[in-house]
């Protein structure tokens, strides 16, 4: 069976309650990372962590530069930073331009985790306004991850997840709901 | 061998290349990052690999310039964390007040933001005609700009917004004079500003500085060249004097080192103490 090391999630408006919704699917036997990038305003970030540590039993936390990423931990990334991910498995930041009128960028972070993790790493992409995270999505499957999309009729701004799916076929499109279930069920590698 | 590893060989000898032919040392960069700026110019100029890259940049200089400006990311602005500059403002300015002369750095300045922003607190705070600014970057095409003090008009909006923040004692429009689509910073505060070519991998310290700022500098570079960038920076201090790095950096170099106080934890700004630890005794 298929193993992994790494989730890594995207979402835009609409983000705040499908993360909670999500997070609370998870319990403390998850073993894995969830790595999230959220478009925020950098005012709501302190309150962000209170709201979603209030939804979970994992340990929520703002990404911060070259630290390890390590299982059974939530990262969200910094407001105004482009989360990146390096071979060593820390992060490191950015503040280069603006993709997909965003920083920090699903995409960016997409890319760099699949370049990292490969077939080891499954990618969701949930509610949202705009087209970020689809190109980042279509790398993780090309190599080898696993890609999960929420059911577009089920989310608050259908865009984002729709985008995602004429970008690349997915894996599964469930319901937030069913996306946490799922990661659940999701084997660690032995070396967590 | 998967494509990535193919990739990540072509880029070990790219850069290998590039400092070898050139002298620009990114083999210790963060290689995200540097993946990703590869990947960009590989599209904008439409080559296959980065393989193919490297006999390009061998033989025509003007590629290699192409390169050097992907690689660093310039991108800045005025006032950026107004909430630092108002730091600086109430917890650094009045130290600075003490010394008759002052002497800043700001390394790694992109396109000369900072060092504006910098030099119109100064101002503010009395402090202009006893101080000088150095600002440096490895980046000649932004040190242009720099010098020019030329600003896209649509940026202002955000530049005032953001100084307004920052704890200021006059308006942000009395610093520039507005003509078309850009603005033009005033000749007293580019007086105030050396900007120069200077590398901080491979250049020497800057001698007796009171204040440095390195902000989002590097967080692009790997451990071990930024510890060896944080001695450089260091040494270019004098005691007593201010260290400021971007507001997600993380200060590795120590604070626990009995050798620099931390004056604002969330804003990044740190002391070099007057004494080490333990000196005091010993004299
Ligand atoms: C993101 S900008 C930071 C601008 C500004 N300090 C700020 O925080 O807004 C990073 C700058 O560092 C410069 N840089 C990169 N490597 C450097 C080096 N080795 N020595 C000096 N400057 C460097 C780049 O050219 C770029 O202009």
């Amino acid at each position: 069976m298929k193993k992994y090391r790494a989730v890594v999630a995207g979402c835009s408006a609409g983000g705040m309650q499908a993360v909670a919704t999500l997070l609370a699917q998870l319990g403390t036997s998850f073993r894995l990372p969830l790595i999230i990038v959220q478009h925020l305003h950098r005012e709501q970030g302190e309150y962000l962590f209170r709201f979603y540590s209030s939804s979970t039993h994992l340990k929520v936390q703002e990404a911060s530069e070259r630290e390890k990423i390590l299982p059974g931990n939530v990262y969200v990334a910094p407001p105004d930073y482009h989360l990146l991910i390096e071979h060593d498995e820390t992060f490191s930041l950015s503040v280069e331009e603006k993709v997909n009128f965003c920083r920090p960028s699903i995409d960016v972070l997409f890319e760099s985790a699949a370049d990292v993790y490969g077939p080891a790493l499954a990618g969701v992409v949930l509610t949202g306004a705009n087209s970020d995270g689809a190109l980042g999505l279509k790398r993780i499957k090309d190599c080898g991850g696993l890609t999960l999309v929420q059911r577009p009729e089920t989310a608050q701004f259908p865009e984002m997840p729709r985008s995602a799916l004429l970008c690349v076929h997915a894996d599964q499109v469930l319901t937030i709901e069913e996306i946490g279930r799922f990661l659940m069920t999701l084997k660690p590698e032995a070396a967590y | 061998m998967t494509s990535g590893e193919l990739e990540a060989i072509e880029i070990d000898l790219l850069l290998e290349a590039v400092f070898r032919r050139y002298g620009y040392d990114f083999r210790s960069y963060a290689r995200a990052s540097v993946v990703r700026r590869l990947r960009l110019l590989l599209e904008q100029s439409g080559i296959a690999s980065v393989g193919e890259l490297i006999p390009k940049l061998l033989h025509e200089p003007a590629f290699f310039q192409e390169l050097l400006f992907a690689f660093s990311i310039t991108v800045s602005g005025m006032f950026r964390d107004p909430e630092f500059f108002r730091s600086l403002r109430e917890n650094v300015v009045p130290l600075l007040k003490t010394y008759p002369f002052i002497r800043v750095w700001v390394a790694g300045c992109a396109c000369g933001e900072e060092a504006y922003s910098l030099a119109i607190l100064l101002k503010e705070e009395g402090l202009a005609a006893h101080s000088t600014i150095y600002a440096t970057d490895i980046n000649d095409q932004a040190l242009a700009v720099a010098k020019e003090g030329i600003y896209p008009l649509r940026q202002v909006r955000e530049y005032t917004e953001n100084y307004q923040k920052s704890g200021p004692h006059d308006s942000f429009s009395r610093y520039y004079h507005a003509s078309h689509d850009h603005i033009v910073m005033n000749r007293e505060l580019k007086k105030s500003i050396t900007f120069a070519n200077h590398n901080l991998v491979s250049d020497h310290v800057f001698a007796e500085m009171h204040l440095i700022l390195c902000r989002n500098v590097m967080i692009y570079f790997d451990r071990e060249l930024k510890d060896r960038v944080l001695r450089l920076l260091d040494s270019s201090l004098i005691r007593g004097g201010f260290l400021c790095l971007g507001t997600k950096e993380s200060l590795r170099f120590s604070c626990g080192d009995g050798r620099h106080d931390e004056i604002d934890s969330k804003n990044r700004i740190y002391r070099k103490r007057v004494l080490e630890a333990g000196e005091g005794r010993t004299r």
